[in-house]
């Protein structure tokens, strides 16, 4: 038998296929789906009203995390459409008999960050959520989508989605990252590479010395941010690291089935002379710590740059950054390094794991926040928040005069108490600095790594975090 | 209302009165405010169709005028349901008892959603549509039809060309525009590939 080389995609397409369609999509089985409080709820709305039922109650998992507050999450909620929001999801979980990692079980967080916390997240899968960060998952080499309200109602009912097929982009990262420089700095310029459109009708493989050396969690953030590059999705090939990571885990196969399935993980990853529809190589010895200086991911840059003229750049972004300049209010041609900011948010499914909070609190140990400054740590999950409270990161963020809050996704994108005020600044661990994103809708948001965040709360201003830890 | 086990619902044609919004690049937060995100179902959601625009227009906004009450097909101008890509914004219209829109021109993801729904975007070329649109706040009572066989809409204002893209002409005239019903349809083959697949058979 001839062997057919193959992409991981290819080979998670594949195994999921359920049919073709009339329409040109695929029917593709939809291993694991993911649901929240905030996209699902209409979703089970319209189920009821087909009479249809759950396929399979038994491959959905729901947490709540978008609308819950990180002060006092008592119930009821303060909020009574938060309260009503996450009642719902309670009670279509409970008719539908879904499992529900609320927070009296210990398991709640962001969808994103407990899905490979609780090994549900496992190379060779498809993966799908009510929400656009579901990339995230691709870093265990599982192919994974966020999907709108009817979708969800798709999955729920069918268990599958109609979806086209994707290319595939290899991004290779070579050679090797200098110190300060982290996963978001790498995805930030890849962005700044390709563009927030340059991902358009593409899943992203990253790859490279500098993605292999990655830790599970760094892949998770370069991931996660893959449709902020206009890909469908993005993904890791499955390694070592992977295995390690998911060993021991409450939903990973048990001991017995392990070794076997981590086998059958580790032969999902591409095929060495796997086709691509394209390949992309990017120095990763030339990326500097990354700060975005307009309203989407891309535009940002290296903190020794300035920030953009109209006029030197390419003509079809110059109303962007024209819109931008306007927007933020910066001066075009002056340094990002320097800007003064009101608040630092340390948190999101981007940038709100352990290690995330280990690095911003190494730099947070060294001064205190300054004054006038609102600086808060939004831990992604509330086992991210059990471990950091062992290390007493709580101990040393609070010492320094930071927020330690409950887990949510808090300030990311505000649909909870936490918001910024009019046109305050914000350096934030999060992935979108869209107009409005955090809350005011005339708030401003600069995207750089937990690091950096920390850096800029105890300086008051954006600085290059090499010059402190 | 159970649709499990019967037939397709087929759309060939949409025939009602017209209710008439003027205005080009009216955006989904126009059409449904973003503080109606924070809902737990689509059920209300038509009666916050418009809602800030309503609001601000005191009474005399289109959806309030009693001429129109009763309209099921919603006459638009060009790039109609831009912005951001919430599925509530249909949901919305439809609750309102729109079964179709006729504009000059649609966002893509507001017609996509549509589709979803079963609720047919055609366009007609500006000057059709200026003479549809007042034709319509003339004669309000007047019955308009939109036939997707023929790719036609016919009103007083006489027999017009409209345009939709094939592939969603298919979907409604055939039946599939509904993906949880195409999806349901594979049966056993849904059970079949998950059962080949080491974490789950
Ligand atoms: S942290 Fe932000 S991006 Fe992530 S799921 Fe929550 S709201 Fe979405």
């Amino acid at each position: 038998m001839t062997h057919r080389p193959r992409s991981l995609f290819q080979k998670v397409w594949e195994a999921h296929r359920v049919r073709e369609l009339d329409s040109g999509q695929t029917q593709l089985l939809i291993g694991t789906h993911l649901i929240h409080e905030v996209t699902s709820p209409q979703a089970f709305a319209m189920l009821r009203e087909l009479g249809l039922p759950v396929r399979f109650p038994e491959r959905t998992f729901a947490t709540v995390d978008h609308i819950i507050p990180t002060d006092d999450q008592s119930r009821p909620l303060s909020d009574e459409l938060a309260e009503a929001m996450m009642s719902e999801l309670e009670r279509n979980c409970r008719e539908y008999g879904i499992r529900f990692f609320g927070p009296e079980t210990g398991a709640q967080g962001i969808v994103h960050v407990i899905g490979p916390e609780l090994g549900l997240t496992q190379p060779g899968m498809t993966i799908a959520c009510g929400d656009s960060h579901t990339s995230t998952h691709g870093a265990f080499g599982a192919i994974a989508f966020g999907i709108g309200t009817s979708q969800v109602r798709d999955v729920l009912a069918s268990q599958c989605l109609a979806i086209a097929p994707l290319k595939v982009r290899r991004i290779e990262v070579t050679g090797e990252l200098q110190p300060g420089v982290y996963a978001k700095d790498v995805i930030l310029a890849i962005i700044r590479e390709l563009g927030v459109n340059g991902g358009t009708g593409y899943a992203y493989e990253y790859a490279g010395p500098v993605i292999d050396a990655m830790s599970m969690e760094e892949r998770m953030t370069v991931c996660n941010m893959s449709i902020e590059g206009g890909a469908r999705c993005g993904y890791v090939n499955p390694d070592e690291k992977t295995v390690e990571y998911l060993r021991g885990r409450r939903f990973a196969p048990d001991d017995a089935r392990f070794e076997a399935r981590a086998a059958e993980w580790l032969a999902m990853a591409s095929d060495p002379d796997a086709p691509y529809d394209d390949v992309v190589r990017i120095d990763g010895s030339t990326i500097e710590p990354s700060v975005t200086w307009g309203i989407h991911p891309g535009h940002n840059l290296g903190i020794s740059e300035s920030i953009p003229t109209p006029a030197e750049t390419p003509e079809d972004e110059r109303a962007g950054v024209e819109e931008a300049l306007e927007y933020m209010d910066f001066v075009a041609g002056t340094s990002i390094a320097g800007t003064p900011i009101d608040v630092a948010f340390i948190g999101s499914c981007t940038n709100g794991r352990i290690s995330d909070l280990r690095e911003a609190a190494r730099i947070a140990r060294t001064g205190h926040v300054r004054k006038g400054v609102r600086a808060l740590v939004v831990p992604g999950s509330a086992a991210v928040q059990k471990e950091a409270e062992a290390e007493g990161l709580d101990e040393i963020f609070r010492a320094a005069g930071f927020e330690w809050r409950e887990p949510g996704c808090s300030m990311c994108l505000a649909m909870n108490p936490d918001k910024l005020r009019g046109r305050e600044v914000c350096a934030s661990s999060s992935n979108r600095n869209f107009k409005g994103r955090q809350g005011s809708p005339s708030g401003r948001t600069l995207l750089m790594s937990p690091a950096m965040v920390a850096a800029a709360a105890l300086a008051g201003e954006v600085v290059d975090v090499r010059k402190i830890g | 209302m159970s649709r499990q086990g019967e037939e397709l619902v087929r759309i060939d044609s949409v025939e009602g009165t017209g209710c008439v919004v003027r205005g080009d690049d009216i955006d989904t937060d126009r059409i449904i405010p973003a503080r109606f995100m924070k809902v737990v179902t689509f059920d209300d959601m038509g009666r916050h169709a418009f809602e800030d625009a309503r609001k601000a227009a005191k009474g005399k906004h289109p959806l309030d005028d009693e001429r129109f009450s009763n309209a099921e097909i919603l006459i638009v101008g060009q790039n109609f349901g831009c912005g951001s890509s919430r599925e509530h914004a249909p949901q919305a219209l439809m609750r309102f008892g729109f079964r179709a829109f006729i504009g000059g021109s649609f966002a893509e993801i507001f017609a996509g959603n549509c589709t979803s729904l079963g609720l047919p975007c055609v366009t007609l070329d500006e000057s059709d549509l200026t003479k549809l649109m007042d034709a319509v706040e003339l004669d309000p009572t007047q019955s308009i039809r939109i036939d997707l066989e023929a790719r036609t809409v016919t009103s007083r204002a006489g027999e017009m060309q409209a345009g939709i893209p094939d592939g969603v002409r298919h979907q409604l005239l055939e039946g599939t525009w509904d993906a949880t019903r195409v999806l349901l349809e594979a049966g056993d083959a849904i059970e079949r590939t998950a059962a080949a697949l080491p974490y789950i058979g």
